[in-house]
C-alpha cells in the first residue's frame, strides 16, 4: 500500500496521468491552431491525418529529430535545467487534483494520484517552480532577448501569484478546508462561482498571466522579444517549454474547476445529469475553460508591460484582499 | 499525515524520468552539425557585441522585494481561512487589523511610486 492505493493501482494512475497530460497538451496545440484558424476565417492544419488529427504526433517526431543548437557561452547546467523544470513542475502540480470519487463494491476509488489535507497549498507551491524554469532558462542562454523574457516572466509570475492566491482564499473560507476533495463536497449546494463570483473572476484573470497567455503574454511578446525566454532553445528542449505551458493551462483550469465550478459534480444533482460519470464532468468543465482561454487569446490585443504590472498590483491584489475581508466577515457572522 | 505524500514521491520519480529522458533522447537522435554562427545568441541577424548579463531595471528588484512581503502574508491567511467559523468575531477583528495593515502598506508603496514602470 502506498498512500491509499495498492502499488499497482498507483502505478497505473501515474502512467495514465503523465501520458494523459502529455497527450492532452499535444492535442491542445492542435486545438489552439484550429480555434485560431476559425476565428481568423482560415481552415488550420488539415493535411496530416483526417482534419489534421495527427499533426501533434508529426510535430513531436519532427522536434525529436532536430538538432539541439545552443549559444556556446551559455551556462551549461542551468540551460539544461530550465526546460526539464518547466515541464516537470507543470506535470507534478497535477498530482493532487481530484477528478472524482467512485464506490465500487465497497472499494472507494479516488481519481487522483494522491490526496492530502493541504492539497491546494501543495499545488500553489509546486507551480511556483515554473518561475525558476522560465528565469533560469532565460538567464542561462546569455542572450538579450532571453534575459529580458526571463526577467519579465519572473516579475509577472510572482506578482500574479499573490493575486491568484488571494482569490483562492475566498473559496477556501467558504469550504473551510484546503483539501481539494472536501472543497468539491462543500459545493454540493451551490458552486462557489455563485457565492464567489469576484474571486472566480480574479482567479481566472490571474490565471492568464500565470500561464503567460495573451493578453498577458509579455514574456514572449514576439514583436519585441522574438520568443522571450525560449529564444535560444530548439528541438525537444523547446518542446518541453511548450509542453509545460499547455500542461499549465490544464492545471489552472483544473484548479478553477475544483474550487469554483464544482469539480466532478454535475450541473443539476438529478437524472439524467448524474448518469454521466464525475471525471467526464470534470474534464468537460476544464475543456470549456481552456476554450475560453484560447478564445481570449485570439480576440484581445497584448497589454503594455507597465499596465500589466499595475493591473496586478493596483487592481487584482486590493480587490482580492477586500474580497477576503467581506467573505470572512459574512461566513464568521453566520457561523 | 506524512504517508499521504508517498504517492507524490513515486510520481516525482516518473516526472523526473520523463523530464530528463525526453531531452536526452532528442539529444541522442538529433543531428549535430556545429558552426560558428550557431554558437552565437540570436540577435535578429546582428553579431552580438557584449554579454547579455548586464544590469537591468531596478523595478524588477523592487517587485521581487514586494513579492516576498505580500506572499508571506498569504501564508498567514490560509490557516485562518480554514477556521473562520470557529474563530468567529475574534478572527474577523484580528484578520481585519492584519489586512488593513497590508492595505496601508500597499498604499504606501503605491504613493511612493514603487509600482511605477517607466
Amino acid at each position: 500500500m502506498i498512500g491509499g492505493d495498492e502499488w499497482w493501482v498507483l502505478l497505473i494512475k501515474i502512467v495514465v496521468v503523465v501520458l494523459g497530460l502529455v497527450t492532452i497538451a499535444a492535442y491542445l496545440t492542435l486545438a489552439e491552431r484550429k480555434v485560431s484558424a476559425r476565428i481568423q476565417l482560415r481552415i488550420g492544419p488539415n493535411r496530416v491525418g483526417p482534419y489534421g488529427m495527427l499533426q501533434p504526433a508529426a510535430d513531436a517526431v519532427k522536434m525529436l529529430f532536430k538538432e539541439n543548437t545552443a549559444p556556446s557561452n551559455r551556462d551549461r547546467l542551468l540551460f539544461l535545467v530550465g526546460p526539464s523544470l518547466a515541464a516537470g513542475a507543470a506535470l507534478l502540480s497535477f498530482a493532487f487534483i481530484p477528478l472524482g470519487i467512485n464506490n465500487w463494491f465497497n472499494y472507494q476509488f479516488h481519481w487522483d494520484v494522491g490526496h492530502a489535507n493541504v492539497g491546494l497549498l501543495f499545488i500553489l507551491g509546486v507551480s511556483s517552480y515554473g518561475v525558476y524554469a522560465l528565469f533560469l532558462g532565460g538567464w542561462a542562454a546569455n542572450s538579450k532577448y532571453s534575459l529580458l523574457g526571463g526577467l519579465r516572466a519572473s516579475a509577472q509570475l510572482i506578482s500574479y501569484e499573490m493575486a491568484v492566491a488571494f482569490a483562492l482564499i475566498g473559496a477556501v473560507i467558504i469550504a473551510g478546508s484546503l483539501d481539494l476533495e472536501q472543497i468539491v463536497h462543500a459545493q454540493q449546494g451551490a458552486w462557489f462561482i455563485v457565492l464567489q463570483p469576484l474571486a472566480f473572476l480574479l482567479y481566472f484573470t490571474g490565471a492568464f498571466a500565470e500561464t503567460n497567455r495573451a493578453p498577458f503574454d509579455l514574456p514572449e511578446a514576439e514583436t519585441e522579444l522574438v520568443a522571450g525566454y525560449h529564444t535560444e532553445y530548439s528541438s525537444l528542449r523547446f518542446g518541453l517549454y511548450f509542453l509545460g505551458e499547455y500542461v499549465n493551462m490544464v492545471v489552472v483550469s483544473s484548479i478553477a474547476t475544483t474550487l469554483f465550478l464544482g469539480g466532478w459534480l454535475p450541473i443539476f444533482p438529478f437524472h439524467p445529469f448524474d448518469w454521466i460519470p464525475g471525471p467526464l464532468w470534470f474534464l468537460g468543465k476544464v475543456a470549456v475553460l481552456i476554450f475560453v482561454m484560447m478564445w481570449v487569446r485570439w480576440t484581445f490585443p497584448r497589454l503594455r508591460y507597465d499596465r500589466l504590472m499595475s493591473f496586478g498590483w493596483k487592481v487584482l491584489l486590493p480587490l482580492g484582499l477586500v474580497n477576503i475581508l467581506i467573505t470572512g466577515t459574512v461566513v464568521a457572522l453566520r457561523a | 499525515m506524512l504517508s499521504d505524500y508517498a504517492p507524490i514521491l513515486v510520481f516525482l520519480g516518473f516526472v523526473l524520468l520523463f523530464a530528463i529522458g525526453v531531452p536526452s533522447l532528442s539529444a541522442a537522435l538529433g543531428p549535430r552539425k556545429p558552426s560558428p554562427a550557431k554558437d552565437l545568441p540570436y540577435e535578429s541577424g546582428i553579431v552580438p557585441r557584449e554579454s547579455a548579463r548586464r544590469r537591468f531595471s531596478v523595478s524588477f528588484y523592487v517587485t521581487a522585494m514586494l513579492f516576498i512581503i505580500f506572499d508571506v502574508e498569504s501564508i498567514f491567511l490560509f490557516p485562518w481561512a480554514t477556521i473562520v467559523r470557529q474563530l468567529k468575531v475574534f478572527g474577523i477583528v484580528e484578520i481585519g487589523i492584519f489586512i488593513a495593515t497590508l492595505l496601508v502598506g500597499l498604499l504606501y508603496v503605491w504613493r511612493k511610486g514603487a509600482l511605477r514602470w517607466d
